[in-house]
């Protein structure tokens, strides 16, 4: 994922979500997107990662997490899911992860399947 | 894409290993995947699980630590979904297999699907009995509400919501057996009465015999659990909701729940429905192997072998060795000849250790009776030809290690049998793991042998915690932590290290608070980013440890902190506190709990303004406006224009007053005036844990001052008593008297130098209930009263930093702090929709 987004499928997929600066280093934020709820990070790095926004636990909201470089803590119950695959590190069930990037613009750009 | 190019790769090659399905994904059929994956199985099988409940798999044995609040559900899962996925194992959750079609080789679940098998594992366990009682359904055949089974993480979870809800007090648990016990245990740390009601003459009789019973049923009496033997619950009573039990030939006795841990019985239907053998459950051979049937074999609760069906663990790891040793072909001469049962675990927070013989049978059976009931403890061994046939001990676990071995290995007694029972003149604990001999095996979960341990100590590990992390010992049921610590003490001849990492203020920092603290003021760490780059190994970022780092530099550096609001946790960043739906509640500063009519009359605006879902009366005094939109935080706050209660952070949140002396006629000092004041000074200061005080105009204590983690109570002659470390929550604690002094203005400065000490000694999200007890009140009183260290000075100075560096955090409403602060992060309404393209 962090190879950057996928040549294939060029125009399929892909979404600009706004400007970087929306997101404050080290914070998330939800976006809705073609009808999916997703939470874009970004990480101290300054670096994105994108999962799905819902908590699969109790629907919490994942974008209010607290992050480090590779796992989101979801505010609620403490659940945590690694960033780059989106699988539980406590054993909830997986968020769905997608490639997203900053385009030369400062654009967030999300990939969806 | 390159996806699409694999998985076209994928479908050319074409899978020729075999197909193994395994019906039951509970710890015998995943322990049976995991021993079949040890032996290559993943290369020979392509493998399919089943389970029926929605989940991975997990450590059914810690059921009663989550029912007692010990432990979180997400801690007891044994394989996550990385592991299925990791070994290709198909998991299909919430499936149950009605049938087998072992002529077509066909397994139908009721997804409607039919899967094809090679080779077939039944492991689909057992489940609670519940016996016939009346009442005990509702019409639709539904259990009533308030009767619970035990058995399941559904269970559990259901059990604790209720046992929380306010008005529920009493429970009667039916079954005084191991489960029986650890469900009482469990539902009074929810503050339940309990009741335990058992068939059978004595507690644990399947155990135990009757002294051991008896000794036992003292110590659970002990704890506060009513224990009715020889009884039968007959009838649960109540049309909508459980309100009582029925017994034979006792009262009734009237609760709020039903917990029926009355024995297991193992889940055969399939096996029946399928035309497999099925006696007390599905019969198999030595091989784990259903006979006449080469390609299906069972393991766990649901076999019964040579007449004996298990409900322990320790058969079912050796069964499911058996099992991979034969599907796998690693070894055709495995043979399963049945385990000697010999269990060693804590009920109710009693050692119990029990295996073979309850009492002698024969007249020439020796038998080693020592009886000490009012300590709680007793031990039994009955001796046959010289060798232990069975023993029992409570309260003691001393010498289990060495009586298992003897008892497993036929091991030669010592003429002296009193040893058997207590280190004569030896030189204790020890000799009990020296004795222990190298192939013993410590863990039974993990099967980790003692030589293992010292082997892996020997090799230069010298924690327990990373003896633990590098062997596996004691990470499944945890029931040997205690012999696995032994041996690493005895392996290490002294020289093991304390575990490090339990004293670690925050788990990404390996440093305990003081040298944390004397590291960030040494190299003047300003911000949490700071801290890791300087003080983590590696430099990582821990997402668990910021929220601590985030209130400790704060207070150390109060005016001077470099704020990062990804350090906060979600309430700190909004100023409001997270509900479960992402929605917010909202509680304005109301000192000391004393309001006017005006701000009603604005509280009242705002409810109605934005259509609040919930206005509150909370304990601490004060009105909370639940159901707020993170995004109309600013708005009602705004509207409202009042400060902030700090009802959402680890930090002191309120003052709680009586009516006072302005007003009661009783009272004899001014509380409410003196509540105001204190919380005027110390509003919104960050601590370890958060901090909620009292301040009683008298005695009667209407603000409960002696349950708070400060309280102040006047008494008369004008004179100010304080008590700290109080708690009336999730525990129960009266606060110790700190000091009595002369007038309010000593009360605030004690009162903030004990919070200041607290906040600069206490562990992360310890309360004053655990640091007060911890450091000691003796201890307390002279560093904050008598000022014996010298440090008083200091310490007010500190306060004073913290108290002059307050800002209201509502302020934030005009000017955000972050972009976005208050954007909604869930889907509720307005998320900006971005046009799909």
């Amino acid at each position: 994922m962090m190879a950057g987004l996928s040549n294939a499928g060029q125009d399929a997929g892909l979404h600009v979500l706004g400007p970087l600066e929306q997101i404050p280093v080290g914070e998330g934020r939800a976006f809705g997107v073609a009808g999916e709820q997703v939470a874009v990070f970004r990480l101290r790095d300054g670096s994105l990662r994108a999962v799905s926004a819902v908590c699969p636990h109790k629907g919490g909201p994942i974008a209010d997490g607290t992050i480090d470089r590779s796992v989101v803590m979801c505010p609620l119950h403490q659940h945590s899911f690694e960033l780059e695959t989106g699988c539980s590190t406590t054993g909830a069930g997986p968020l769905r992860s997608y490639p997203v990037a900053a385009d030369a613009a400062g654009n967030i750009v999300l990939q969806l399947p | 894409m390159t996806t699409l190019a694999s998985r076209a790769a994928r479908t050319k090659t074409v899978d020729t290993r075999r197909r193994l399905v395994v019906i039951g994904n509970g710890m015998a059929g995943a322990r049976a995947v995991e021993e079949i994956l040890a032996r290559g199985g993943g290369v020979q099988y392509r493998i399919t699980m089943f389970g029926d409940e929605p989940y991975g798999n997990y450590n059914r044995i810690m059921l009663s630590h989550v029912l007692s609040g010990e432990e979180d559900t997400g801690n007891i899962f044994l394989n996550s979904l990385d592991w299925y996925r990791e070994n290709e194992i198909t998991l299909h959750a919430g499936v149950r297999v009605d049938r087998i079609d072992r002529f077509a080789k066909l397994v139908f679940s009721d997804d409607g699907r039919a899967t094809p098998y090679d080779v077939l594992v039944i492991a689909t366990g057992s489940r609670s009995h519940l016996p016939p009682m009346d009442g005990m359904y509702t019409p639709g055949g539904r259990l009533l509400p308030g009767v619970f089974a035990f058995r399941t993480i559904d269970d559990t979870r259901n059990m604790v919501a209720y046992a929380q809800q306010d008005h529920h007090h009493r429970a009667v648990v039916v079954g005084g057996g191991l489960l029986g016990l650890e469900a009482a245990r469990g539902l009074q740390s929810h503050g339940i009465d309990v009741d335990v009601v058992h068939s059978g003459g004595h507690l644990m009789n399947a155990q135990m015999g009757p002294e051991g019973g008896a000794v036992l049923r003292r110590s659970v009496e002990a704890l506060g659990i009513r224990v009715h033997t020889g009884s039968r619950t007959t009838a649960v009573l109540g049309a909508d909701k459980v309100t009582g039990v029925r017994l034979r030939d006792r009262p009734n006795i009237e609760c709020d729940m039903v917990v029926v841990a009355a024995g297991i019985r193992p889940n055969v239907e399939v096996a029946v429905t399928s035309g497999l053998p099925v006696e007390r459950a599905i019969v198999v051979d030595d091989h784990m192997r259903v006979p006449d049937e080469e390609e299906i074999y069972a393991v766990g609760e649901c076999v019964q072998h040579r007449g004996e069906v298990y409900g322990l663990v320790a058969p079912l790891w050796e069964q499911a060795a058996v099992l991979a040793d034969h599907v796998t072909g690693a070894n055709p001469k495995a043979a399963y000849l049945g385990t000697r049962a010999a269990t060693k675990l804590k009920v109710a927070g009693v050692d119990v250790a029990s295996m073979g013989l309850q009492g002698p049978e024969r007249e020439t059976d020796e038998h080693v009776v020592f009886s000490e009931p009012s300590r709680g403890v007793f031990k039994s061994i009955v001796i046959r030809d010289g060798k232990i046939v069975g023993a029992t001990l409570l309260g003691d676990s001393r010498k289990v290690a060495y009586l298992t071995q003897a008892f497993d290995r036929g091991l030669p007694l010592p003429e002296e049998r009193v040893s058997l029972l207590f280190d004569v003149g030896g030189p204790g604990e020890e000799a009990g793991v020296a004795e222990l001999d190298g192939a013993a095996q410590v863990c039974n979960c993990n099967g980790v042998s003692k030589q293992t341990l010292v082997e892996t100590v020997k090799g230069g590990c010298s924690t327990l915690a990373g003896v633990m992390d590098a062997t596996r010992a004691g990470k499944g049921c945890g029931s040997c932590k205690l012999l696995v610590r032994q041996v690493v003490e005895w392996a290490a001849d002294g020289a093991v290290e304390e575990d490090p990492a339990a004293n670690y203020y925050v788990p990404g920092v390996p440093l305990d608070k003081a040298d944390l603290m004397a590291a960030i003021r040494e190299q003047g760490l300003r911000s949490v980013s700071a801290v890791f780059a300087a003080l983590a190994p590696g430099g990582a970022e821990d997402a668990r440890s910021k929220m601590g780092l985030a209130s400790l530099l704060k207070m150390m550096w109060a005016a001077e902190y470099i704020d990062e609001r990804d350090a906060r946790f979600v309430n700190d960043r909004v100023h409001a506190n997270i509900q479960r739906d992402g929605t917010f509640s909202v509680v304005p500063q109301m000192k000391g709990g004393v309001t006017s009519p005006e701000q009603l009359r604005r509280i009242a605006d705002v409810a109605d303004k934005y259509r609040i879902p919930m206005v509150k009366l909370t304990g601490g005094q004060r009105i909370d406006l639940l159901g707020i939109p993170k995004e109309d935080l600013p708005k009602v706050w705004a509207d409202l224009g009042m400060p902030s209660g700090y009802a959402y952070g680890k930090s002191f949140r309120t003052v709680k007053t009586c009516v006072g002396q302005e007003f009661c006629r009783f009272g004899t000092g001014d509380s409410t005036k003196l509540g105001v004041e204190i919380e005027s000074r110390f509003q919104g200061i960050e601590s370890p844990a958060k901090l909620k005080l009292a301040v009683s105009g008298c005695p009667r204590n209407c603000a409960e001052s002696l349950v708070k983690d400060v309280g102040v109570v006047a008494v008369e002659g004008g004179r100010w008593e304080i008590y700290v470390g109080g708690a009336a929550g999730a525990h129960i604690r009266k606060g110790d008297l700190l000091a009595t002094v002369d007038d309010p203005e000593t009360v605030k400065l004690l009162t903030g130098r004990f919070m200041q000490y607290y906040r600069e000694r206490a562990n992360w999200l310890e309360r004053t209930y655990a640091f007060v007890p911890r450091v000691g009140i003796e201890h307390l009183r002279s560093v904050i009263v008598e000022d014996s260290e010298g440090i008083g000075p200091e310490l007010d100075a500190a306060m004073q930093r913290s108290v002059d560096s307050y800002v209201d955090p509502w302020t934030e409403r005009d000017d955000p702090f972050t972009p976005g602060q208050f954007r909604t992060a869930l889907p509720l309404e307005v998320l900006p929709q971005v046009p799909v393209r």
